[in-house]
């Protein structure tokens, strides 16, 4: 179980000090499916990384199966089974396909097993596995080889910062095939940062954050239908 | 040969014993095994140090090793290899140099390997420099590389010092005639007070010539590079030049490109980057379970692969 209590995180700007992240506390219970919504700059992605261990928290603390990882390195909550999918992955010059989803496994992966997680995301495995992981590949390849690197990996929470950023609307459609699949097979609670109401409509929880503070978080079938209302009641000429 | 000398000829050739097909093998100044076949002669020269490698023409899938392995302390030589390829052969030279100085004395060891290289021959060369050795003498290779293209032909070449060379000064030039297609790779990792000072000049004279030249290099700690590829389009020609470096620590890396064109059909680009290990590529494999130290190796590695 995931529990982030009273988590804050400000940071030094030339006004003094800026809140990015006040007071939040939430719970994920094993298994689960969360996903964290709300307007840009609320403060989603900060807390995908805090809990992660990329940002650390400046106030609260987060537990993981009930140990106190706030302090814990990167590497260390990696081994604790916590993954985590970028929204800008870095490129490897150098580095192939295959030796970055063997590199995920924490060893040698055999070929049928990294085709098998490349067709899940949607790539024609025998065109990628030689493939460098440089510029040549487009920003959906990219997005969908750093899906792949969290299938490969045994994880007990997979957190994906907006898998949807910067990728065409086909690639989109074969993203929410591959969470759908993920999700029927998976064992691991998962964290999802997203906008997108069809990745949404799959979790069993949603998150809202809006200015660092959670403002609503509950099950799908209660908050998506809220959510989605208060979209239609935007334009006071209605 | 000892473990020491066995060892740095598999740093150097990736050789355990000795190879298959022609070879030379030099030790510490001196010839220590030669080997010619029915296809590939290799002669000593009578002018100067250093041997003359002949391939007939239409030799096909053959391999060539001529390392050079240096385990005394104070050895300096100065060696000329020409290598002659015929028409339509297809072969594969390894080269290479180790010094294992265990002294106070500097050991050095200049290569100058000319290659003639025929029509619609193809070669791939492979030189790798290594150093080793607990003494305080210098460990120093300058290798002068000079490559003539005849029509149609085909050059490929890897070059590797990845370890313990104290003082190098590359120099590579090639002449292309029509047709011709040479793709360099310099792969190059120092370290320590380490210098490396690479030249290289590409000629294309011949329509239809190409060339394709990819620098990869990694300084660290007080170590110094210079990278000084030029290529020359003198026809209707192609070529591409890029160095990427990784700079760590207190490194120094100067990059020069430089690009002419004598026609005006000769299409020549470069690129040149410097930069230290991107954080995001360090965070991704922290992410993975990877220490920070751990990543920095992977990352490296990839590189310079």
């Amino acid at each position: 179980m995931l529990e982030l209590k009273n988590i804050s995180f400000n940071v030094a700007d030339e006004k003094g000090e800026k809140d990015i992240i006040t007071d939040v506390s939430l719970t994920l219970e094993d298994g689960k499916f969360l996903v964290i919504t709300g307007p840009n700059g609320g403060g989603k992605s900060t807390l995908a990384k805090l809990i992660m261990g990329i940002e650390k928290p400046t106030g609260g603390k987060i537990l993981w199966n009930g140990t106190d990882i706030t302090d814990m390195s990167i590497t260390d909550r990696a081994k604790l089974g916590i993954g985590y999918a970028f929204q800008q992955p870095p490129r490897f010059k150098g580095l192939s396909v295959r030796d970055l989803l063997s590199l995920a496994h924490g060893s040698d992966l055999p070929e049928d097993q990294c085709c098998a997680y490349l067709t899940q995301v949607g790539l024609c495995s025998k065109d990628y596995l030689n493939r460098q992981v440089d510029s040549s590949l487009s920003g959906g390849e990219i997005k969908r080889i750093e899906i792949a690197t969290l299938m490969a990996r045994d994880l007990s929470l997979a957190i994906y910062d907006e898998p949807e950023a910067g990728i065409d609307l086909w690639s989109f459609n074969m993203l929410v095939e591959s969470f759908k699949a993920i999700t029927k097979t998976r064992k691991e609670s998962m964290v999802i940062i997203s906008h997108q109401e069809r990745i949404m409509k799959i979790a069993d929880e949603i998150a809202i954050i809006a200015n660092g503070v959670v403002k609503k978080k509950g099950p799908t079938a209660e908050v998506f239908p809220e959510l989605m209302a208060e979209f239609d009641n935007t334009c006071s000429f209605r | 040969m000892n473990k020491t000398e066995l060892h740095m000829l598999e740093a150097v050739a990736d050789l355990h014993g000795v190879p298959q097909g022609a070879y030379n093998i030099r030790k510490n100044g001196e010839g220590a095994g030669r080997q010619s076949t029915a296809n590939i002669t290799i002669e000593t020269k009578t002018d100067k140090p250093g041997i003359d490698i002949i391939v007939k023409p239409g030799t096909k899938n053959e391999s060539v090793h001529i390392p050079v392995i240096i385990t005394q302390s104070g050895v300096e030589e100065l060696v000329y290899n020409d290598f002659f390829i015929g028409d339509d052969a297809d072969v594969l030279i390894v080269a290479g140099c180790g010094i294992h100085n265990s002294g106070d004395a500097k050991s050095e060891h200049d290569g100058i390997h000319r290659f003639h290289i025929g029509k619609n021959a193809r070669i791939k060369y492979v030189e790798k420099h290594y150093g080793e050795g607990e003494g305080t003498g210098e460990r120093v290779l300058n290798p002068v590389t000079e490559i003539f293209m005849d029509e149609n032909s085909f050059c490929e070449m890897e070059s590797v010092q990845i370890r313990g060379v104290d003082s190098t000064k590359r120099n590579t030039t090639a002449r292309l005639e029509k047709g011709a297609r040479l793709v360099v790779l310099e792969k190059l990792m120092t370290h320590g007070n380490q210098i490396a000072h690479s030249d290289m000049v590409i000629e294309l004279n011949g329509e239809g010539a190409s060339s394709q030249i990819i620098s990869r290099s990694v300084a660290k700690d007080n170590s110094e590079q210079v990278f000084y590829p030029r290529a020359v389009g003198n026809a209707a020609c192609r070529a591409h030049v890029q160095c990427d470096s990784i700079i760590m620590d207190d490194a120094k890396i100067r990059s020069i490109p430089e690009i002419a064109a004598n026609h005006c059909d000769a299409n020549i680009v470069h690129e040149a980057a410097i930069g230290r290990i991107n954080n995001d590529q360090l965070l991704k494999l922290q992410t993975m379970g990877k220490t920070e130290q751990e990543a920095e190796e992977i990352i490296i590695n990839c590189f310079l692969k």
